[in-house]
C-alpha cells in the first residue's frame, strides 16, 4: 500500500516522516499538524474548473481553518491546481473584499450605499412586478405567448444544480426568454 | 456534437482518458487550464499512449507533448479534414463500425450539391439556407436507401471522400501554417487508431468553439471519430472540456434562452415551425423514424415535457389544460447573449435584468458596449461573492455616473463551503458538496434569493389580484407548483430541489420519500412530476447518489459506477453500444466498455437496453447512427473551412471570405476592421492561476501574487519589428477599442507562414478587468460582437488588432 499525503499527516508525529520531508510544515503552510486535531472534516468540489475535484475543507467551531485535495477521490487523488488550493481564500479571504452586506447604488449616485435584506427583496420585487407588468405580452399575433419583455437574467455556471434548476424555472415562470449564461460564451 | 450523435456532452469522463493510445488536444490548454485533468493525459502516457498538441502557441500542454503542430488561430477545419482526407485516401477507417455505425452507406438525395464553398440551398441575399435538399433518398416505407459496399457516387461516404479531396497536406499547410512534414506526423500518428484495438480521443475547449465556424469545428472532430471508429469507446470519444464547475450542470437545467431543463426546447413562436400549443411543441420537436432498428431515445419527449410541466404546475397542470403549457413562456425571436446586449444597446423594452455570478463586463465579448448597454437598464441586481466589473460598470474609468440612471443592488452571496448541493463535472458526474461554514456576514445563497425573489413576486400578485387590481398575466405565478421549503424550515431545502429534479409521484408526497427510480418509470398522465429528466435516478428510493463515495469499480476500467452519480442513468461513456459490435462483442476486448453475456449487458450502463444486435448504438439520432453527413446544422452538413470575419488572410478553400451563413447583425456596423489598420491575429486564452472574469480569483492574494497583471505574448520576431522588449507596456486596439497591458516577448509564440506570407500574433490572458484586488486591461474590450450561426458563441478567438509600444 503506498503512503499518501494524508497517511504522511497521520505519521506526522513520527520523526522519520519529518525529517523525510524536512517537516510537513512545508507542504501545508501548517505551523502545525495539531492544527488540524479535532477539527470537523467536510468534502466538498472545486468551485473552478469542470473536473470536478474534491478538496477536504476542516473547520473549527464553524470556521474554515483548512482546505486540502481528498485523496480518497478517483479523479484527483489528493492533487489541487494553483487555483483549487486557493480555495481557502475565498472561505477566509485576508483581503476582506467578501461581500457581506447589500449595496445599493441609486439612479445617478456616486457611491454605494447599504441595505437590509428586507428592504432589498422589497424594492427588488417592486421593480420585477413593475417591469412584468409593464412589458408582459400575453398574446401575440393570436398565439398566446406569456412573454415579459422587459426582464432578462444571465448566469449561473458557478451555481450548484438545484440553484440553477430552480433559477430556470423562477425566471421562466415570471415570463423570461432572454434567459443565458456563460455557456454561452 | 449534438448534431453528430446526439448529445452535446464530453462523451466519457476524466479518468477514462488513461485508456487512451493517442490523445488530440486541439483549441484546448488542459495543462494549464483543466490541470488535473493531466493526471490522467500522463497515465496515458505512462502505457505507451502519444500525447499531440496543436495549438496556435506552445504552451504548457505542448511541452508535454509527443508531437507539437502549430496552426494559425480558425484553422482547425481546414486541419483536422486534412487527416480526414489522409484517412480516406489511405484507407484508414474501421470499415465495418463506419458501414454500420454512420451513416457512410446512406444515400444523399440528388439534388444536394456543394460548390465552391456553398452548399445547395443557399439564399445569397439572406445569407441562409434552406436545408430540403440536404436529406436521404428514402425507400417506399420510408427508411433511408443504403449502399452497404459504399460505391454508390451518392452514398455519404463518397460524397465526403470527395468533398475531403480538397484538403491536402499541401493546402492545409498553406491555410494552417502547420509545416506539411509535422502535419503527416501527427495525420499518421492519428489514423493509425483506426485499428479496432487502438483508440484516439480528442480533449477541445473553447479554442475550438469560439469561432463563427465553432460548431463545424468539432463537426471535423467528430467526423474523423466515427471514421477511426473511436466513438463510445474506452480512451475514446470526443471530450469537451468544461471550464466552470458546474458549467455542465447549468446548461443540462436550461439556463438558455432555447433549452428548458433536461434539453427540451424551448417553446418559439418564429420561424416554419410555431410552439403554439402542447400538440404543435410535441409535433415540432419530437423526431421520427420508420426504422424499427432505431432506438429513437427522443420520441419520450412528449413525456419528459408533461413530467416538467407537472413539477411546475402541480395540481394546476392537468391534461385539460394541456398541463399548463400556454403559461410557459415564447420566444418570439433569438436571444443569444450578443442578441440580449445589441437589443438593450439599440434601447428595448428591457428594463431590467438579473445577473447571478456573471461577470459579462469582463466576460462578454466587446465588453466595453456591454457596459455601455447596462446604462439602458433602469436597474440591474447582481448577486455575487465579490464587487465585479459589472457591478460597479457605472463607475468604470471614463464613465461619469452622474450621468448613468441605473439602480443597482449587489448581492452578497455564500461560497460553495457555505451551502449545500451537488455540481456536475465535465464528464457528467453529479457530486454532492457539503457545507463546512456559515456565509460572512449577512451572505445568503443563491437558492434562498431566488426562492425568496419568486415567493415574494407570488405575494404582491396575490395581493393585487384580491384587490381587484389590474396586472399582467399572473397564472403563471400564482399556478406555479413551488415547494422548496419543509414545513419546519425558514429557508429552501436543496435536498427538496434535488428530489424535484429527480422525480417522483406526484400523487403521493414526494417528501415522504416516493422517489421515482428514473426516467424509464415517468408517465405521460400526470401520475409523476420530474424537474429534469435527464437526472432522473439521481436522488431516488436509494437515497442521494449524488454523494456516493464508494471505490468499488467491478468494471477495473475505473468507472467508478458507486461514486457520485453520472447522467444519463449513471452512465459513464455515453454511446457506448457503439464500442461492441453488432453481436455484443467489444471491438477491443483489452479495453471493454460493455459486452453481452448472451443474457444481459455487463461492464458500463448499456446505452439503451435492448439486446445485441436488436437496435443501432446511436439513440438519440433518429437514424440510429453517427452522422457524418449531418443535415440539422444551419451553415452546411460537412465541415468546410471559411476564415474568421477579421481575418489577415484570404479563403484560398472558395470564394467565401468568412462564414457564408453568418449575417452580421445590423447594430455592429462599423465595428469590424481589416489588415489596412490592424495586421496581426488577435486571440485569447486563460492562465491557471485565474479563472474566467477573475472576480474568484483576482481577490485572492495566493493567486495574485502568481499572476498579479493583464500581459500579451508575442513572438520575438514581432516585437523586434515594433521596437518592443519584454516587459514593456503596450497599446493593442482593434476596431472596437484599445488597451494598455505589458508585453511578454517569448519564443513559445512565432510567425507562421500562410498562403505565402508570415503572419503574427498577439495573444492576450482576458481574466483582468478594473474591479477586484488585483486589477489589469481587459481582452474583451477588443472582441467582436459576432458569432457562430448555430449557437452564436462569439468568435473570441480571431480578431484583427495592432500593436505598439507604449
Amino acid at each position: 500500500m503506498p503512503i499518501t499525503r494524508r497517511d504522511l499527516f497521520k505519521l506526522s508525529g513520527v520523526t522519520a516522516a519529518g525529517t523525510f520531508l524536512g517537516g510537513v510544515t512545508f507542504l501545508t503552510g501548517c505551523k502545525s499538524t495539531d492544527k488540524l486535531r479535532g477539527a470537523k472534516e467536510s468534502t466538498t468540489i472545486c468551485p473552478f474548473c469542470g473536473v470536478g475535484c474534491s478538496i477536504i475543507v476542516s473547520s473549527r467551531d464553524g470556521k474554515v481553518i483548512n482546505a486540502e485535495g481528498d485523496p480518497d477521490h478517483p479523479i484527483n487523488e489528493g492533487a489541487l491546481c494553483s487555483k483549487g488550493m486557493s480555495l481557502y481564500q475565498i472561505a477566509v479571504n485576508p483581503v476582506k473584499r467578501r461581500l457581506d452586506k447589500v449595496y445599493y447604488r441609486k439612479p445617478f449616485a456616486e457611491e454605494w450605499e447599504t441595505l437590509s435584506w428586507d428592504d432589498a427583496i422589497k424594492m427588488i420585487t417592486q421593480r420585477v412586478k413593475e417591469t412584468r407588468d409593464r412589458t408582459f405580452v400575453e398574446k401575440e399575433n393570436g398565439i398566446t405567448v406569456n412573454r415579459c419583455d422587459g426582464l432578462a437574467g444571465f448566469g449561473g455556471a458557478a451555481l450548484d444544480n438545484e440553484e440553477c434548476y430552480v433559477w430556470s424555472k423562477c425566471a421562466r415562470l415570471l415570463g423570461i426568454t432572454r434567459l443565458e449564461h456563460q455557456a454561452r460564451l | 456534437m449534438a448534431a453528430s450523435f446526439g448529445r452535446g456532452a464530453m462523451t466519457n469522463h476524466w479518468i477514462d482518458i488513461q485508456h487512451a493510445d493517442v490523445i488530440l488536444i486541439i483549441g484546448s490548454n488542459a495543462a494549464e487550464n483543466h490541470p488535473i485533468s493531466f493526471k490522467w493525459v500522463q497515465r496515458a502516457r505512462d502505457k505507451g499512449g502519444k500525447l499531440i498538441s496543436v495549438d496556435p502557441r506552445f504552451t504548457r500542454t505542448s511541452s508535454l507533448a509527443d508531437l507539437y503542430a502549430p496552426i494559425r488561430p480558425g484553422t482547425d477545419i481546414a486541419f483536422i479534414n486534412g487527416i480526414i482526407n489522409y484517412a480516406l485516401q489511405n484507407d484508414l477507417i474501421q470499415k465495418e463500425y463506419v458501414v454500420k455505425y454512420t451513416n457512410a452507406a446512406y444515400l444523399i438525395d440528388p439534388a444536394f450539391s456543394f460548390n465552391d464553398g456553398i452548399f445547395s440551398g443557399y439564399n445569397f441575399a439572406e445569407r441562409k439556407y434552406d436545408k430540403k435538399t440536404w436529406k436521404y433518398q428514402l425507400d417506399a416505407d420510408g427508411i433511408p436507401l443504403k449502399d452497404e459496399s459504399l460505391q454508390n457516387p451518392q452514398c455519404v461516404y463518397q460524397l465526403l471522400k470527395k468533398f475531403m479531396s480538397r484538403y491536402t497536406p499541401e493546402k492545409v499547410s498553406a491555410v494552417t501554417g502547420c509545416p506539411v512534414d509535422t502535419f503527416l506526423k501527427v495525420a499518421e500518428l492519428y489514423t493509425s487508431t483506426h485499428k479496432p484495438d487502438r483508440v484516439a480521443t480528442i480533449m477541445y475547449a473553447m479554442g475550438a468553439t469560439q469561432h463563427t465556424i465553432g460548431v463545424q469545428n468539432i463537426r471535423a472532430y467528430g467526423i474523423l471519430q466515427m471514421l477511426m471508429g473511436n466513438m463510445g469507446m474506452a480512451g475514446g470519444g470526443i471530450n469537451a472540456l468544461r471550464g466552470e464547475s458546474n458549467v455542465q450542470g447549468s446548461t443540462d437545467h436550461g439556463l438558455l434562452w432555447h433549452i428548458l431543463p433536461g434539453y427540451l426546447d424551448a417553446p418559439k413562436v418564429f420561424g416554419p415551425k410555431k410552439d403554439t400549443d402542447l400538440k404543435a411543441w410535441m409535433a415540432n420537436n419530437t423526431p421520427t423514424t420508420k426504422d424499427s432498428m432505431s432506438v429513437n431515445w427522443l420520441q419520450n419527449k412528449p413525456k419528459y415535457m408533461i413530467n416538467l410541466l407537472k413539477a411546475w404546475f402541480g395540481d394546476n397542470a392537468t391534461k385539460e389544460n394541456d398541463f399548463g403549457f400556454d403559461w410557459l413562456p415564447k420566444a418570439s425571436k433569438p436571444h443569444a447573449h450578443v442578441h440580449i446586449y445589441e437589443e438593450l444597446y439599440a434601447g428595448s423594452k428591457i428594463e431590467g435584468m438579473i445577473l447571478m455570478g456573471t461577470n459579462p463586463v469582463v466576460g462578454g465579448p466587446n465588453a466595453m458596449k456591454e457596459a455601455r448597454s447596462l446604462e439602458k437598464l433602469n436597474w440591474l441586481v447582481c448577486a455575487d461573492l465579490w464587487e465585479t466589473e459589472t457591478s460597479v460598470f457605472w463607475k468604470r474609468p471614463g464613465a461619469n455616473p452622474k450621468a448613468i440612471k441605473t439602480e443597482v443592488f449587489l448581492l452578497p452571496m455564500a461560497s460553495s463551503v457555505e451551502k449545500e448541493g451537488s455540481v456536475s463535472n465535465s464528464g457528467r458526474w453529479a457530486q454532492w458538496r457539503y457545507k463546512a461554514q456559515n456565509p460572512p456576514g449577512e451572505a445568503i445563497t443563491d437558492l434562498e434569493f431566488i426562492d425568496r425573489l419568486f415567493r415574494s413576486v407570488r405575494k404582491l400578485y396575490e395581493d393585487d389580484v384580491k384587490a381587484g387590481k389590474k396586472v399582467a398575466n399572473p397564472d403563471p405565478i400564482l399556478k406555479a407548483y413551488w415547494n422548496f421549503t419543509p414545513e419546519d424550515h425558514h429557508e429552501p431545502d436543496p435536498h427538496m430541489v434535488a428530489k424535484e429534479i429527480n422525480g417522483f409521484e406526484w400523487e403521493k408526497n414526494f417528501e415522504h420519500g416516493d422517489q421515482i427510480e428514473n426516467f424509464t418509470k415517468l408517465t405521460d398522465d400526470g401520475k409523476t412530476a420530474c424537474g429534469c429528466w435527464i437526472y432522473s435516478g439521481s436522488y431516488n428510493e436509494d437515497g442521494n447518489n449524488m454523494a456516493r463515495r464508494s471505490k468499488k469499480d467491478k468494471t477495473k476500467m475505473g468507472m467508478y459506477h458507486q461514486w457520485a452519480w453520472a447522467w444519463p442513468m449513471n452512465r459513464r461513456i455515453i454511446y457506448n453500444r457503439a464500442s461492441v459490435n453488432m453481436k455484443g462483442e467489444p471491438w477491443n476486448p483489452k479495453k471493454p466498455v460493455i459486452w453481452w453475456d448472451g443474457d444481459e449487458w455487463k461492464g458500463d450502463v448499456p446505452d439503451g437496453p435492448a439486446p445485441a444486435g436488436k437496435k443501432l448504438p446511436f439513440i438519440m439520432i433518429p437514424e440510429g447512427v453517427a452522422r457524418l453527413f449531418a443535415p440539422t446544422l444551419n451553415d452546411g452538413p460537412f465541415p468546410e473551412h471559411y476564415e474568421a470575419v477579421e481575418s489577415v488572410t484570404r479563403n484560398v478553400f472558395n470564394s467565401q471570405q468568412y462564414n457564408p451563413a453568418v449575417s452580421l447583425l445590423p447594430g455592429t456596423a462599423g465595428e469590424y476592421g481589416t489588415t489596412a489598420r490592424f495586421p496581426y491575429i488577435g486571440t485569447s486564452y486563460r492562465v491557471t492561476e485565474h479563472w474566467q472574469a477573475g472576480a474568484m480569483t483576482r481577490n485572492l492574494p495566493w493567486l495574485d501574487e502568481l499572476v498579479p497583471d493583464m500581459f500579451c505574448e508575442i513572438s520575438p520576431s514581432l516585437a523586434a519589428k515594433k521596437g518592443i522588449k519584454h516587459g514593456d507596456k503596450v497599446i493593442i486596439s482593434s476596431q472596437r477599442g484599445s488597451i494598455e497591458t505589458y508585453a511578454l516577448v517569448t519564443d513559445r509564440v512565432q510567425p507562421l507562414k500562410v498562403n505565402g506570407q508570415m503572419v503574427e500574433m498577439v495573444g492576450m490572458v482576458w481574466h483582468f478587468g478594473y474591479a477586484g484586488h488585483a486589477s489589469g486591461s481587459t481582452c474583451n474590450f477588443l472582441t467582436p460582437h459576432c458569432g457562430d450561426p448555430n449557437t452564436f458563441i462569439p468568435e473570441y478567438k480571431v480578431f484583427l488588432v495592432d500593436i505598439r509600444k507604449a
